[in-house]
């Protein structure tokens, strides 16, 4: 059980508290900043501290850091909040149905249901430019804006790609098991139907290559000459594609000559970021790496959804789906 | 706000005077004026606004002081002021003094006491979630004079009607224990209460209350696990990881380890299983050990919780997978564990933990052969720069652990490349993983060796400092001497800085001085020069290597040994000075002390093997905590910590998980002869509760169905195989599981009425296992049912058909679908009305026209409830002609609708082809050819004939899939080579399956379908059609619907929907006494088909 929760802003502010037991001072956050400050940077910091009477949980979410004070044990991951009290003329009414994720009376003019497919990749490509590990992450985010309780029905054509998926609660995991069919009653609104993973066992084709040729002296700077391509995109255009380099701590500037896009370097973070756009596959784009990128209409796992049917309500919606493959977390080593 | 207007009030005059006309220092003064009456007169101004009596001003300071009590400011002298708003009619207003008390009841008890009656009055308003908000914050008071009344209050809430109002109460329980822990005994008698309750709201909380107040209490539980593990799904979230964990724990206590004696025979199983569960010889091969069917069902329902999106719930699944599952199961956690990768940091650092510990105690378990089962995702594991330092740390830890011969290049060959990286404490680490990848790896270790050699050149030192360390660990573990790399790190010694890497070299020289005689005694001659400036360490290995070397070459180092001696003799500090003076008392005994008994045998004691250091997972020690836990993380017991109790030898009784009978079953003994009495009406109820209320949820069941028939055969197939159990007991098992829970899930959809007659069926079972222990094969925790119907197979006859009985009643409850006939199951008729059971199906019996209401069974029942497929009271005997016997050939072709259900589909509309032979030959081979369908239409072909001889007639039925539309289906016959172009075009009436409802729904719908969706018409009867029963009949042959009982005599009402879209239509007829005219009105969401009905029943009205 939480004692007590602290939100800590980034320039190290207690401004917010919230005491569910018994009130703790706040000098208990002490304890953490010692922490911080033994940290070279906030996501050093350990996830659990450990103090004379407590322990202190901190999650680091949108640079705000979250403190929950605990006394006994508790079971990771899942601390308890009380439910807090809203501050609304209306009760809540999710908590009471069996369908909490979803409110009744939802009415749209017109129906829509749109579903996003994004993958990211996942990769480590080496110095040679062999890929060393490669993975997606991919996601299914819905804006379902649809009368009534309906009942959907997600197919796809190659549900077999799947290794992994994890489910938002309104999907009925057995209809997956054993039909390999998304079978849910949607939320209202926004919401991430299902995260799935394919993992490095399968190939995945990356759809940028990155050459690069870097070197350092330790007097009087280096060179830095890197070049990136499209590989693999099967017809689509690579767009908003982003170089950061992170240099090392010595490094106080960069004068660099681009072909293309433009380029920024932080003296404090120590990151060169190059914003290149898209590629055009004739002229390619050289810089003289971390890469972002989207590819949007294609997934590249494969993956394709079928269809979608309604049931439980009468109308058609309209449906819509769309396809963006990014990077995730896509470093190239130097 | 008004702020600035009443400080101006109170500002001394003067300065109001001086500074009010210069804007610029007015507004300087007045915000420092605001600083510091902040403490005195805000408070003031607060006051006044909560004494007001507008609810807006009230609000905005409760706002106000909430904001303080946020920011962690002291508004504690705001008490009064507040508390008396507690009475307040605004209910956002009350919420924020809810709040408000809550943080500052406890500092001021005597006035917080003024506010709880309005909390008692809360208690009892009729608005469930205004009861659930007044316990709650009477339970978050912590103020012990309430005790009492919070315990009363609880009890309340315990039998309250809405699970949300009982879900607080357990809420409500550990608070009030805090509080008071005297109250023990009596909260764990609400605690028995609530562990019972079959909300899925309600047990989490239960649960929760059960671990906080009395984990200890494990006899609590037995009732309830079977019903805890079926609704584990169902449960919220936060719910399910505090069951997990507490049933992980049930389960130490009540099963027998799944792993222990697994290579042994089958003679240790425990006693009670010989008679409780006889497996076939099947699933014996399967598993090593035989389960406990209930530690089973524990698994099996916690395993689709892996795919939750909540990390927590993962994990939770993990840990209790790692620590309860036969060793062979475990692995499945880890495709799911490694997907947790993937998410924020926290979250990683925790998982990562926890596969670290995972790895370590299944290599420590010694489970040879066997690969682990986190080596597929090994390159998951692998380092990026940007992940923080300790996630980098952890995932070395993983990668060691699952370093093989296998593997050990790619591990190697990424260590290499993260040795390059900036972060030195990762590298340092890197270096550590090398050593003992190395050392666990018997053929890489001189690959390694070099490897970190060559690592001694590199420009960093501290790299090297690293290496040198590892190296020397190495190396003492090697028996062959490595000459070579212990000079080369001799002459490392000048560049090297690191203290524990000059340490490490020099106690190198020492130990294996015998192999480089030359260079040591220099090494000891540079060092005894910069002795005094070494760190503790360095001075304290010098003292070692030169007696060392004193003692092997006495003759070259025996002044330099005695230099050093004599420099640590005055050393600072007193640890050198004592090691100094004990080795010197026992290298140059004293004079006299020759003879010294240690003296003598210092060599030994100097130069004695010593073992080599055994390089282990920091995680080993880990083990004795439970995953997932905080002390597993910390690696430290933390406060409230209970230790996950070892495996008992022996299981204890496990008839206790037992349920009893609940008084509405009868009894096993009763069973078998009041079955069929008993069951009718059950089936009757269920049925209805099944297609029970909003209407939705009845169209929810009936487009399921129909999905199911279109995406693929796989779902009918599963279907029909649950419910013909009857027939074939052993395919059942699988596709029954995969059924059930889908089931499970529709009524968590649904209405939550469902959700007690199915635990009472699941209850009854599980009783009746208690009876009769072998057969108990439907047990209705539909889990177990997997091992429990294989066991009955080879039970007797009776046992058999015993089981038949259960699981006719079992699948006739919850489900409604158990009350069809086998064969029409096996088609998956889903919500088309069973066939046989409608004698009006054949043609003969077409003209009874009893009234269908009559039919139906006039119960009350709630609003939708009564929406049921019905089957047609009239079948059409007139027949189109198809295909003319000029134009065929002699084959004529007419068609008929049967107004049955098609058998292919539900959406199908069925036409009878009769086909008749009037020429003089055999006709051989009709079928049908090619079809010309719109799109949205689909055609069941007949099963075509193969010779029809001359003046005979035969039939083929045919199904078709109009979608709803009047356009024609149009195919080809193929007769004999020859086609005939075939045009079918059912008229609107057709398209249509009557329904049955009450007139309640009737009304609700019609009203729903208001507006463009309805048709209105007035038609002038004809002299024929007077009287309402030639007038229903009229109907009923013009358009396949069914009459709804009416309560006024001047109107007549119909129901139906379409065949394919399922949209409801609705027909009413009016008759006014004495009148020529009748209005009817249609409604139907598709305006096209009341429209078209409309037209067609007026001109049927119309004709004589």
């Amino acid at each position: 059980m939480i004692h007590s929760l602290f939100i800590i802003n980034s320039s190290g502010d207690v401004f917010m508290e919230k005491h569910w037991k018994s009130v703790i001072p706040r000098s208990i956050c002490d304890y953490f900043f010692d922490a911080q400050r033994k940290a070279n940077n906030n996501e050093d910091i350990p996830p659990v501290i450990t103090t004379p009477h407590h322990y202190l949980i901190s999650v680091l979410r949108s640079n705000l850091f979250f403190i929950a004070v605990c006394m006994t044990e508790v079971s990771l991951l899942a601390p308890h909040p009380s439910p807090c009290l809203s501050v609304s003329a209306t009760l809540p009414t999710g908590q009471l149905s069996n369908v909490p994720w979803r409110r009744s009376g939802v009415k749209y003019t017109n129906n829509e249901a749109y579903f996003d497919v994004t993958e990211e990749v996942d990769a480590i490509i080496d110095k040679s430019g062999a890929t060393v590990a490669a993975e997606i992450q991919g996601y299914i985010d819905c804006c379902i804006k649809l009368t009534g309780m309906p009942d959907l029905t997600l197919t796809f054509i190659n549900p077999r790609l799947f290794d992994d998926v994890s489910f938002h609660p309104c999907v009925r995991l057995k209809r997956w098991e054993s039909e390999r069919v998304l079978s849910f009653v949607p939320p209202d609104g926004n919401s991430r139907l299902l995260s799935y993973h394919i993992g490095s066992q399968s190939v995945v084709a990356i759809p940028v290559y990155i050459r690069h040729n870097i070197s350092f002296r330790d007097v009087g700077g280096g060179r830095l000459d890197i070049t990136v391509g499209p590989k693999q995109t099967m017809g689509r255009s690579v767009e908003g594609v982003v170089l950061e380099v992170p240099m090392p701590k010595c490094v106080l500037n960069c004068t660099l000559t681009i072909s293309q896009g433009k380029y920024t370097f932080d003296p404090v973070s120590k990151v060169l970021r190059w914003d290149l756009g898209r590629i055009d596959p004739t002229k390619l784009p050289n810089m003289r790496g971390n890469v972002q990128f989207t590819v949007t209409q294609l997934a590249l796992s494969g993956l394709k959804v079928n269809r979608l049917d309604i049931y439980g309500e009468k109308y058609k919606p309209f449906k819509g789906v769309k396809y963006i493959t990014k990077a995730g977390r896509f470093q190239v080593r130097t | 706000m008004s702020t600035g207007g009443s400080y101006s009030n109170e500002r001394p005059p003067t300065v109001d005077v001086d500074y009010a006309a210069d804007p610029a220092s007015g507004s300087f003064f007045s915000t420092e004026f605001k600083k510091c009456s902040l403490d005195d007169n805000k408070h003031e101004d607060l006051k006044q606004m909560l004494d007001s009596n507008k609810d807006g001003l009230k609000l905005e300071a409760m706002k106000r002081i909430i904001g303080m009590v946020a920011k962690g400011r002291d508004a504690s002298e705001l008490f009064p002021a507040v508390v008396k708003n507690v009475v307040s009619a605004n209910l956002e207003v009350k919420k924020l003094v809810y709040v408000y008390l809550v943080r500052y009841a406890e500092e001021q008890q005597d006035l917080a006491l003024l506010s709880i009656s309005t909390f008692q009055r809360a208690l009892k308003d009729p608005n469930q979630l205004i009861r659930a908000c007044a316990l709650r914050v009477l339970s978050s008071i912590r103020v012990p004079v309430i005790v009492p009344i919070m315990m009363l209050a609880i009890k309340d809430a315990m039998t309250d009607m809405s699970p949300y109002v009982r879900k607080t109460a357990a809420h409500a329980i550990p608070k009030l224990y805090n509080l008071d822990p005297e109250q023990k005994e009596e909260l764990i008698q609400v605690i028995e209460k609530l562990l019972s309750d079959k909300t899925t709201l309600v047990v989490g909380s239960a649960v929760m209350a059960f671990e906080e107040v009395c984990p200890e209490r494990i006899d609590l539980i037995h009732k309830n696990y079977r019903k805890l593990c079926n609704l584990l799904v169902d449960v919220e979230e936060w719910g399910q990881v505090i069951i997990i964990n507490m049933l992980t724990r049930y389960a130490r206590t009540q099963f027998v380890d799944p792993n222990a004696g697994s290579e042994d025979d089958d003679r240790e199983r425990p006693f009670y299983e010989d008679d409780e569960e006889i497996e076939d010889d099947e699933t014996l091969a399967k598993r090593p050990k035989p389960m406990d069917p209930d530690h089973r069902l524990l698994l099996r329902n916690a395993k689709p919780l892996l795919q939750s999106r909540n990390a927590a719930v993962v994990l939770g699944v993990a840990q209790l997978y790692q620590h309860i599952a036969p060793r062979t199961e475990v692995s499945l956690v880890a495709r799911a564990l490694v997907r947790l990768l993937r998410s924020h940091r926290e979250i990683q650092a925790v998982v990562l933990t926890n596969i670290a510990s995972m790895s370590t105690r299944r290599k420590a378990s010694g489970c040879k052969g066997e690969k682990d089962m986190f080596e597929p995702y090994l390159k998951s594991f692998f380092v990026r720069s940007s992940d923080p330092t300790h996630i980098k740390a952890l995932k070395l830890e993983v990668l060691t652990n699952l370093a093989t011969d296998t593997n050990i290049s790619v591990i190697l060959r990424e260590f290499q490349t993260y040795i390059g990286s900036s972060d030195k404490e990762f590298v340092a680490a890197t270096i550590q993983a090398i050593g003992r990848c190395a050392s666990n790896i018997r053929e890489v270790t001189d690959t390694c060796l070099s490897g970190l050699v060559s690592l001694l050149s590199n420009r960093d030192e501290s790299v090297v400092g690293e290496s040198v360390v590892v190296i020397r660990k190495l190396l003492q573990s090697e028996t062959v001497g490595h000459k070579d790399i212990i000079s080369h790190m001799a002459r490392l010694m000048d560049n090297i800085k690191i203290p524990m890497a000059r340490a490490s070299i020099l106690w190198l020289l020492g130990e294996y001085c015998d192999k480089v005689p030359k260079i040591a005694p220099d090494v000891l001659r540079k060092m005894a020069k910069t002795f005094i400036s070494e760190d503790d360490i360095v001075k304290l290995q010098i003292l070692t290597l030169a007696t060392k070397l004193y003692l092997t070459n006495p003759k070259q180092t025996r002044l330099l040994c005695q230099y050093v001696y004599n420099l640590a003799k005055y050393d600072t500090n007193y640890d050198i000075r004592d090691r100094a003076r004990l080795t010197r008392a026992l290298v140059f005994p004293s004079q006299g002390h020759e003879d010294n008994k240690l003296a003598k045998h210092a060599k030994k004691i100097f130069l004695a093997t010593k073992p080599p250091p055994v390089q282990q997972s920091s995680f080993k020690d880990r083990d004795q905590f439970q995953l997932s836990t905080l002390s597993h993380l910390i690696n430290a017991r933390a406060t409230g910590y209970q230790d996950l109790p070892p495996f008992p030898e022996e299981a204890p009784d496990p008839t206790v998980r037992y349920v009893e009978l609940p008084a509405s079953f009868t009894p096993e003994n009763h069973h078998k002869p009041s079955h069929p009495k008993k069951s009718k009406p059950q089936k009757m109820k269920s049925f209805y509760s099944d297609e029970s209320s909003p209407e939705d949820e009845s169209e929810d069941d009936a487009s399921d169905s129909s999905s199911d028939s279109d995406s693929d055969s796989d779902s009918s197939d599963s279907d029909s195989s649950e419910s013909s159990s009857d027939e074939d007991n052993e395919s059942d098992s699988e596709e029954e599981e995969e059924e059930e829970p889908r089931f499970k899930r529709k009524v968590s959809g649904g209405s939550s009425k469902k959700r007690p007659e199915k635990h009472g069926v699941s209850q009854s079972s599980g009783s009746e296992d208690t009876d009769s222990s072998s057969s108990s094969s439907s047990s209705g925790s539909e889990s177990s049912s997997d091992e429990e119907a294989e066991n009955s197979e080879d039970s007797d006859e009776d046992v058999k058909k015993k089981k038949k009985s259960d699981r006719e009643q079992r699948n006739s409850v919850p489900q409604g679908r158990g009350n069809r006939s086998n064969l029409d199951l096996l088609l998956d008729l889903d919500d088309t009305p069973p066939a046989m059971d409608t004698p009006l199906l054949t043609p003969s019996l077409g003209g009874l026209l009893t009234p269908s209401p009559s039919s139906q069974p006039s119960q009350p029942l709630p609003p939708g409830a009564s929406i049921q497929p019905a089957s047609a009271k009239f079948v059409p005997t007139v027949t189109q002609e198809l295909l003319n016997r000029i134009s065929g050939g002699g084959l004529a072709v007419a068609c008929r609708f049967t107004r049955s259900p098609h058998l292919y589909s539900p959406r199908m509309t069925s036409v009878e082809l009769s086909f008749t032979n009037n020429g003089s030959e055999e006709i051989r081979d009709i079928s049908v050819g090619s079809k010309k369908l719109a799109p949205g239409m689909a055609l069941h072909e007949f099963a075509g004939i193969a010779v029809l001889s001359p003046d005979t007639t035969l039939n083929g039925t045919i199904g078709v899939d109009f979608n709803d539309t009047t356009q024609p289906a149009m195919f080809d016959l193929v007769v004999g080579g020859r086609t005939f172009s075939i045009n079918i075009t059912a008229p609107i009436g057709e398209l249509l399956m009557p329904l049955a409802m009450n007139e309640g729904d009737f009304n609700l719908n019609q009203i729903k379908l208001r507006g463009m969706n309805e048709q209105c018409g007035v038609v002038s009867l004809s002299s024929g059609n007077k009287d309402i029963k030639s007038l229903v009949n009229r109907v009923y042959e013009t358009a396949n619907l069914l009459q709804v009982q009416c309560s006024s005599n001047d109107i007549v009402k119909f129901g139906g929907q379409t065949a394919s879209g399922k949209a409801l239509v609705l027909v009413s007829l009016s008759l006014p006494q004495d009148e020529q005219e009748s209005t009817i009105s249609v409604n139907c969401e598709k305006m096209v088909i009341s429209s078209m009905l409309l037209k067609e029943i007026k001109s049927a009205l119309k004709r004589d």
